[in-house]
């Protein structure tokens, strides 16, 4: 199911042409209408009109989240206040909140991508759709909404929070789809379970989650225990908010709507691109946005980029779901490692969220990557030598995965201090 | 004809075979066969004890990560060549022996072998077809 097939299923050189056209287009238009790009492009001596290829969008600055803190709040709208129908803003909870606007026309597009991400998760216009995101100046709430009504689906606009009213809701109005945090939906199962709820007995058939990263194993838990379909979607109000990319039923890597956004896929540390496929930095570059366009903003979310055509049908790259944040990448031996790569390899292994310490040390000047893994029953074994090969097995797998030489330590159960945030999981000892 | 045997995962650090063992006898559960397997930085300890559920209960509540196995238990006489008359017998059938250990009876009369073998059903029929004694945990804790 496509919400707009034209645009979806374009061939790539004909989306590629699209793009140059807009690239050029939205980098002169920001070159002239806000003094923060005019400023930079000027001392690069870069002159859009120029651009030959896609390629040349590496000669552009990047865009960073300070660079919006720095001219809070319309300091980088592209129209005047006057054309700007809707003003959203990030939370603020890592620094000062930054501010987006929208014009008429981005609400629509707005609301067309994410109608889009609808349709690919399934959802069509007889589906009643319960939208559990918050509403206000985070953009999850009145972004879903308003794709939702775009694609004549019936919304209903509960927002978030009392969970126990969700689930009547869920009931008597006989929700179709739902709208939330990964992390929400199993919330509501639990509820479901405390109220004598049965999943089973609803109506509920698709799920739509974002606004943070989850895994695999959640996506199945999350099915099994609704009895739905999970789809992965993901936005970031700095770009747009909810619709710049979303799961199709393949399950396998979000496309991303690349008529309207230039991504990148580069290595946090040297800013070149990684090989398609390797994890690296998603950066983002909007086409077609008039109130506030962004080039080349860096997310920080870590992603792969899977080039391969899908299944589906869409001719859009999909990215991989997202895996952490380059914000905690750590260098050794001169080798990007994300404690979120670790992290993923013991997930699959173990079955369960796994503890684990990541201990980086310099010995005769040389890093050393020490990982401590707590024994769970899963991954113990009552004969030295499975014990051993089991921890062979990863050493292996985490040095083939990483790059680099990795030593496991196994520690008992619950010896781990319980932090919430990945970047406590690493202790540097490294005296640089 | 098959015994249940815990195994607890162990860090290498002061105190940690106490602490099981204190555990243990907190709630009445009473060893009857154990052994370390180690390396520099972690063991496994293996034990046969009266109370299997009890004991692995009481473990996994103390924060200790459990796993249950089955071993075989093989009666011999305390006398000069038990085990290698065993041995020869698992031997001759090319299985593996994983890991043993054993224990003598309060009588002295009798040695009692414990043994994880590669193969465990082959090992037991050979075992029968070679006339020892297989004996199970009731019996085990009886004597």
């Amino acid at each position: 199911m496509y919400w707009q097939k034209e645009q979806e299923c374009l061939t790539r050189s004909n989306l590629e042409n699209l793009q140059l056209e807009r690239l050029k287009k939205v980098l002169k238009r920001v070159g002239t209408n806000v003094p923060f790009y005019r400023n930079k492009f000027n001392s690069l001596h870069l002159n859009p009109d120029k651009l030959t290829s896609l390629e040349g969008i590496r000669d552009y600055p990047f865009t960073l989240k300070q660079d919006l803190r720095d001219n809070y709040p319309y300091g980088l709208f592209a129209v005047p206040l006057r054309d700007v129908v809707r003003v959203h803003s990030s939370s603020g909870t890592t620094g000062m909140a930054t501010v987006v606007g929208y014009s008429k026309n981005d609400i629509v597009t707005w609301s067309n991508l994410v109608a889009r991400i609808l349709c690919g998760a399934g959802v069509t216009p007889d589906d009643v759709i319960q939208i559990a995101f918050g509403y206000g100046l985070f953009t999850g709430g009145f972004g879903l909404h308003y794709g939702a009504e775009r694609l004549g689906a019936s919304v209903i606009p509960i927002s978030a929070g009392n969970t126990k009213r969700q689930i009547q809701i869920m009931q008597d109005f006989k929700s179709t789809a739902l709208v939330c945090t990964p992390s929400y939906a199993l919330k509501m199962a639990d509820v479901m379970m405390d109220m004598g709820v049965n999943p089973n007995g609803l109506s509920l058939r698709y799920g739509l989650f974002g606004a943070e990263p989850w895994s695999e194993a959640m996506r199945q838990e999350i099915n099994e225990r609704l009895g739905i379909r999970a789809t992965d979607n993901y936005g970031l109000s700095e770009v747009l908010g909810p619709g710049i990319a979303g799961e199709c039923f393949e399950c396998n890597g979000l496309h991303v709507n690349e008529d309207h956004f230039i991504i990148e896929v580069l290595d946090p540390d040297t800013l070149e691109p990684v090989k398609p496929g390797d994890v690296g930095e998603l950066v983002i570059t909007t086409l077609t946005k008039e109130a506030f366009p962004v080039i080349r903003y860096r997310t920080r979310d870590l992603t792969r980029l899977l080039p391969e055509p899908c299944p589906c049908g869409r001719t859009f790259h999909r990215i991989s779901r997202i895996l952490g944040r380059s914000d905690d990448m750590l260098i050794i031996k001169g080798v990007n490692v994300f404690p979120t790569q670790i992290e993923s390899i013991l997930f699959e292994i173990e079955g369960t969220e796994p503890h684990y310490r990541l201990i980086v040390e310099r010995e005769n000047n040389e890093d050393k990557l020490t990982v401590l893994v707590e024994v769970v029953e899963s991954i113990f074994f009552d004969e030295m030598k499975k014990q051993r090969a089991f921890i062979n097995s990863i050493r292996k797998r985490m040095s083939s995965e990483l790059g680099i030489g990795v030593d496991i330590q196994l520690v008992e159960e619950r010896t781990l201090e319980r932090f919430s945030g990945k970047a406590d999981r690493v202790i540097d000892k490294r005296k640089l | 004809m098959l015994v249940e045997q815990i195994a607890v995962f162990l860090e290498n650090k002061s105190g940690r075979l106490a602490e099981i063992t204190a555990v243990l006898a907190e709630n009445g559960v009473n060893i009857r066969a154990l052994s370390v397997a180690d390396t520099a930085d972690f063991g496994i300890l293996r034990l046969i004890v009266d109370k299997v559920e009890k004991a692995k209960e009481v473990l996994k509540a103390n924060g200790f990560t459990v796993g249950k196995t089955d071993v075989i238990a093989v009666e011999v006489d305390d006398k000069t060549g038990g085990l290698a008359r065993v041995l020869q017998c698992i031997k001759e059938a090319s299985i593996n022996v994983e890991y043993m250990y054993a224990f003598v009876n309060k009588t002295g009369e009798n040695a009692v072998l414990i043994f994880r073998f590669e193969k465990m059903e082959e090992a037991i029929t050979m075992l029968q077809n070679g006339g020892f004694t297989i004996i199970s945990r009731e019996q085990i804790c009886a004597l």
